[in-house]
């Protein structure tokens, strides 16, 4: 079975390594985890003010999730009215069903413009899919104008946040990142650049204006698009989304097809909620709505690129198919302990952090060994379920998606259903599990297991060998007691007799 | 009221101080607490490492068990959201795979008169101070699915207040995990040590004497993270300290 | 089969397991958000407006109709600004007094001529106060997308209250979705170091605010 492709050519979910042993160099990465730290703990604080800001949150956060429940019940009457509304406003609207595809239609859009470079506003789904290196093999250049996609394009490097995705790097790597590699690519780093955050965003400046005043072809993605009216919704900061969606003459966006939202009216839940959650601002400092073409303001020619790509895969999921209301704004991966920790590469996927444990397994399939460990990439410690804007119960999938690969069982891929087959290297695991449950069914085996640990209890080591090294390689194990508490309350009738 | 000690599968093996302690400050409180032998585990490890079907008959037990009694109070904040948060979503699983609503029925009685014993000194007895003295100082942590799960907010910290001569200092970072999670602290070692000891350091940074939680399995790695890092902190299940009085102060 | 059909197929048979909901869209989603937040008087939401521009950076100025064509001078030549670009619905006596050449959009300018241009002066469709946010839409009074984009400097004419709303939802009521729009709220900016918040990028790195009542 093939597996849906998301992302990172050159890092397939094949070759990842699995994600304890991926997280394993991060953990003891200092700069790394000082990085991660500083930036996830600044924004931590300020989120929860911009959100604290708003009365009403709880309902916000509750019409979001209803709003996305409702549109992904209804999705293929939404889908086509999106594609009736998007068409009659002057775009053309190409459907594709997996990456290749997508991918096979930009570039034939980008060839028939007779143009060999585009610019990008930074998007998840062309990341996904691999735009980027599926328009490199056609000889199209595609430069990336977010700040962040642009150190991390510079620096040959894989993004490791779904905001920013150059958050693993420091302000002073992101100095030398540009120092030296600016040139390779245009505009050079003006002379003495320091690390100042301010000097470095005018240096992006200065870099990327030459490509965005002479581009021709723009590719985005969107953040939402509406039903009704055909609009497309894209949330940024910088102005280079602004450049892309508007300069050049052809516009080509590339979108899930669960970004679709029924109404115009409910854009007033998200562009509350998102920004809130994602930069922990009131709003964004620019966001751009559009509706097709407009005669003499912006491209003379749309394009919307639908992409399924494991989507409806995850959709047939009726627990998984929460993760499809995410409206990608990285709170989940801010707040999360794992992820401060891990680092987003060790998720091997465009998706890091908890959404990403969620999310690419249900859109890849759990048949490699990073999707099938990502499930347990978490403490389920119910931070992020807490902070989503959308309410997806990110623990309730993660231990989903957990028995999907310990039990197998029925699941949809590609469009067809199949029964998994349990996951390889759990067969201890599972047998512990059956004896465990044995055991505590039947009490009277369990008391007699418990006893014989209290009294063996002077011979027990303090460290384990073998698995159990995971945990006192670093933990002392607890010295096991001299009677178990059931042996006490029979033996002293509850107390009642008096003895300690 | 005729209130059932669901002690845990960790606390009766590892913890029976801490079972002794509840059935101490319970009984001083004028509660009849009875300890149904046939007891064993609620089935969170199973289930929340996928093994769903394999807690079900744990959960089917844990119903058998105490479905007679009045309450069923819990010295653990996960075990008492597994068996309020998570048995209802075993039902409507079993429910969603077409096997009826059997699980459902047998499980919904136990739900409601689950309390963590926080919760139940607070919201059942109505006591915030429960007369105990415990002459040290401090700090909490309030465990992932006691403060998110069950929703214990302040109840914890109002009752340790409430002790004499407990001195009660702010843990840095208090609501961040502590790394445990279960089979989690074995399948991502790495990653929950590096938790465990981050949570440690900010314990160590208060200088208290004590780490209390409401949850064994969590200081057991805590625990286990302080003296393999020789931290001169112990920790303390919240019931050991409510439990402490004058007369009879934990040693 | 093409690949709308796949996948308007695989979507149906995804939710087969689904009823559908057939009640009217605004019954199946109930809204118990607010409309706003907080009770202000109309000048209190000018107040508010002012505050939240002027927290992300944008300068904020008052004045009165008679006072417009003042005020833009000055600002135009505190900034040393050579030419100035004008939508073609700008008012004329909001720049009645200014010193700079006007530069009077049109579909031939390139984008490489209007960078050449400092800045830019432009109405806007509906401002936000709770949020600190311009919303323009292509009107003639702010012209197309790329001349409030390119030039380093906006200057931004706010009629207030008028023009003024409190909240994100009454702002969508007001705007027109088959117009392209564009939502501001201060200079662009950058949290992508360190997930701190830098001021100027690509967009206009000065935003000024007049409040024009």
């Amino acid at each position: 079975m093939s597996g849906t492709f998301v992302g990172m050519p050159g890092f397939p979910p094949a070759a990842h390594p699995a994600f304890p042993a991926a997280a394993h160099d991060a953990v003891h990465n200092p700069t790394l985890r000082a990085n991660l730290r500083h930036a996830t703990h600044t924004i931590r604080a300020k989120r929860a003010r911009a959100v604290g800001e708003l009365s009403d949150w709880a309902a916000l956060r509750e019409a979001g999730r209803r709003i996305k429940d409702h549109t992904l019940r209804h999705l293929d009457r939404y889908l086509v009215q999106l594609e009736e509304s998007v068409t009659a406003a002057g775009g053309t609207v190409h459907w594709a069903a997996d990456a290749d595809e997508a991918n096979r239609i930009v570039a034939g859009l980008v060839r028939a413009t007779g143009e060999s470079e585009v610019v990008k506003v930074k998007s998840m789904a062309t990341q996904e899919i691999g735009l980027n290196e599926a328009l490199a093999q056609e000889g199209i250049r595609a430069y990336e104008t977010d700040l962040a996609e642009l150190i991390v394009q510079l620096g040959e490097d894989r993004p490791s946040h779904i905001l920013v995705p150059a958050i693993h790097r420091n302000r002073g790597e992101i100095r030398d990142i540009f120092r030296t590699e600016m040139g390779k690519w245009g505009r050079p780093a003006p002379e003495g650049l320091t690390d100042t955050p301010a000097e470095l965003a005018e240096a992006a400046r200065l870099h990327l204006r030459e490509k965005f005043l002479r581009a021709r072809v723009g590719v985005s993605g969107a953040n939402f698009m509406v039903a009704e009216t055909g609009t497309l919704v894209v949330v940024e900061s910088e102005g280079n989304g602004r450049m892309c969606l508007t300069l050049p003459e052809t516009l080509i966006s590339v979108v899930g097809i669960e970004k679709v939202v029924p109404t115009w009216r409910d854009l007033e839940v998200f562009l509350q909620t998102l920004p809130r959650s994602s930069t922990a601002e009131r709003m964004n400092p620019y966001t751009s709505m559009w509706t097709g073409t407009t005669d003499g303001d912006g491209p003379r020619t749309f394009h919307l690129v639908l992409l399924d790509n494991g989507r409806t895969d995850t959709l047939a999921d009726e627990v998984g198919r929460q993760a499809l209301r995410c409206i990608r704004c990285s709170a989940c991966l801010n707040v999360c302990p794992v992820y401060e920790r891990a680092g987003g590469h060790a998720y091997g996927s465009v998706y890091p952090g908890p959404i990403g444990a969620i999310l690419s397994p249900q859109l890849r399939g759990t048949g490699s060994e990073i999707d099938a460990s990502l499930p347990y990439a978490s403490s389920l410690c119910g931070a992020c379920y807490e902070v989503c804007p959308v309410a997806i119960d990110i623990p309730e999938v993660l231990v989903h998606l957990r028995e999907r690969v310990v039990e197998g069982g029925p699941a949809v891929r590609q469009g067809n259903k199949v029964v998994l087959r349990p996951a390889k290297g759990h067969a201890a695991e599972r047998a512990a599990m059956r004896a465990a449950r044995w055991a505590f069914t039947h009490p009277g085996a369990l008391g007699a297991g418990q006893r014989l640990a209290s009294r063996t209890r002077r011979l027990h080591p303090r460290t384990l060998p073998g698995p159990g090294r995971a945990w006192s390689g670093t933990r002392d194990l607890p010295a096991v007691p001299p009677e178990p508490f059931r042996d006490w309350w029979r033996r002293t009738h509850g107390g009642k007799d008096g003895a300690a | 009221m005729r209130v059932a000690l669901f002690l845990t599968c960790v606390n009766d093996t590892l913890y029976p101080d801490t079972g002794r302690a509840v059935v101490k400050l319970l009984t001083r409180l004028g509660v009849e607490v009875d300890f149904p032998a046939a007891q064993s585990c609620c089935g969170q490890a199973h289930y929340n490492t996928g093994y769903r079907h394999e807690a079900e008959p744990l959960a089917r037990h844990f119903a058998d068990v105490f479905g007679e009694y009045e309450a069923i109070v819990t010295p653990s904040g996960s075990c008492g959201a597994m068996v309020r948060e998570l048995y209802p979503r075993m039902g409507e699983r079993a429910r969603a795979e077409g096997r009826g609503d059997g699980l459902a029925r047998t499980l919904a009685p136990v739900v409601p008169k689950t309390y963590e014993l926080t919760e139940f000194l607070v919201d059942v007895l109505g006591v915030t101070d429960v007369g105990a003295r415990y002459p040290h100082k401090v700090t909490y942590h309030p465990t992932c699915h006691g403060l998110r799960g069950l929703g214990l907010g302040d109840r914890p910290r109002r009752l340790l207040r409430a002790v004499k001569d407990l001195e009660l200092v702010e843990l840095p970072g208090a609501e961040e995990c502590c790394g445990f999670g279960g089979t989690f602290a074995l399948k991502n070692a790495d990653v929950s040590t590096a938790m465990g000891v981050d949570k440690v350091r900010n314990a160590e940074s208060t200088g208290a004497q004590v780490l209390c939680a409401a949850d064994n399995s969590c200081l057991m790695h805590l625990g286990g993270t302080m003296s393999r890092l020789r931290s001169g902190m112990r920790p303390v299940h919240i019931a050991e300290i409510l439990a402490s009085t004058e007369e009879e102060p934990a040693v | 089969m093409s690949s709308r059909e796949r996948i308007l197929g695989r979507v149906r048979r995804a939710l087969a397991d689904v009823t559908p909901d057939e009640r009217p869209y605004e019954e199946a989603v109930p809204r118990e958000y607010l409309r706003e937040h907080g009770d202000r008087t109309a000048g209190q939401t000018v107040e508010l407006l002012a505050e939240n521009l002027a927290d992300y950076r944008a300068i904020v100025h008052r004045c009165t109709a008679e006072e417009v064509p003042d005020l833009v001078m000055r600002l135009l030549a505190r900034r040393g600004s050579q030419e100035v670009l004008v939508p073609p619905g700008l008012p004329p006596q909001w720049l009645a007094a200014a010193d700079p050449v006007r530069i009077h959009d049109r579909a031939a300018h390139t984008a490489a001529r209007l960078d050449r241009v400092d800045s830019v002066v432009t109405g806007c469709a509906v401002a936000i106060a709770e949020t600190g946010t311009i919303v323009l839409d292509g009107s003639p009074e702010q012209g197309r997308r790329r001349i409030s984009l390119i030039p380093d400097h906006h200057i931004c004419v706010v009629r207030v209250p008028d023009q003024v709303v409190s909240s994100v939802p009454q702002a969508l009521e007001r705007l027109d979705p088959a117009r392209p729009s564009t939502w501001i709220s201060g200079p662009s900016a950058t949290s992508d170091i360190e997930l701190d918040r830098v001021e100027g990028v690509h967009g206009p790195r000065t935003l000024e605010v007049i409040l024009l009542g």
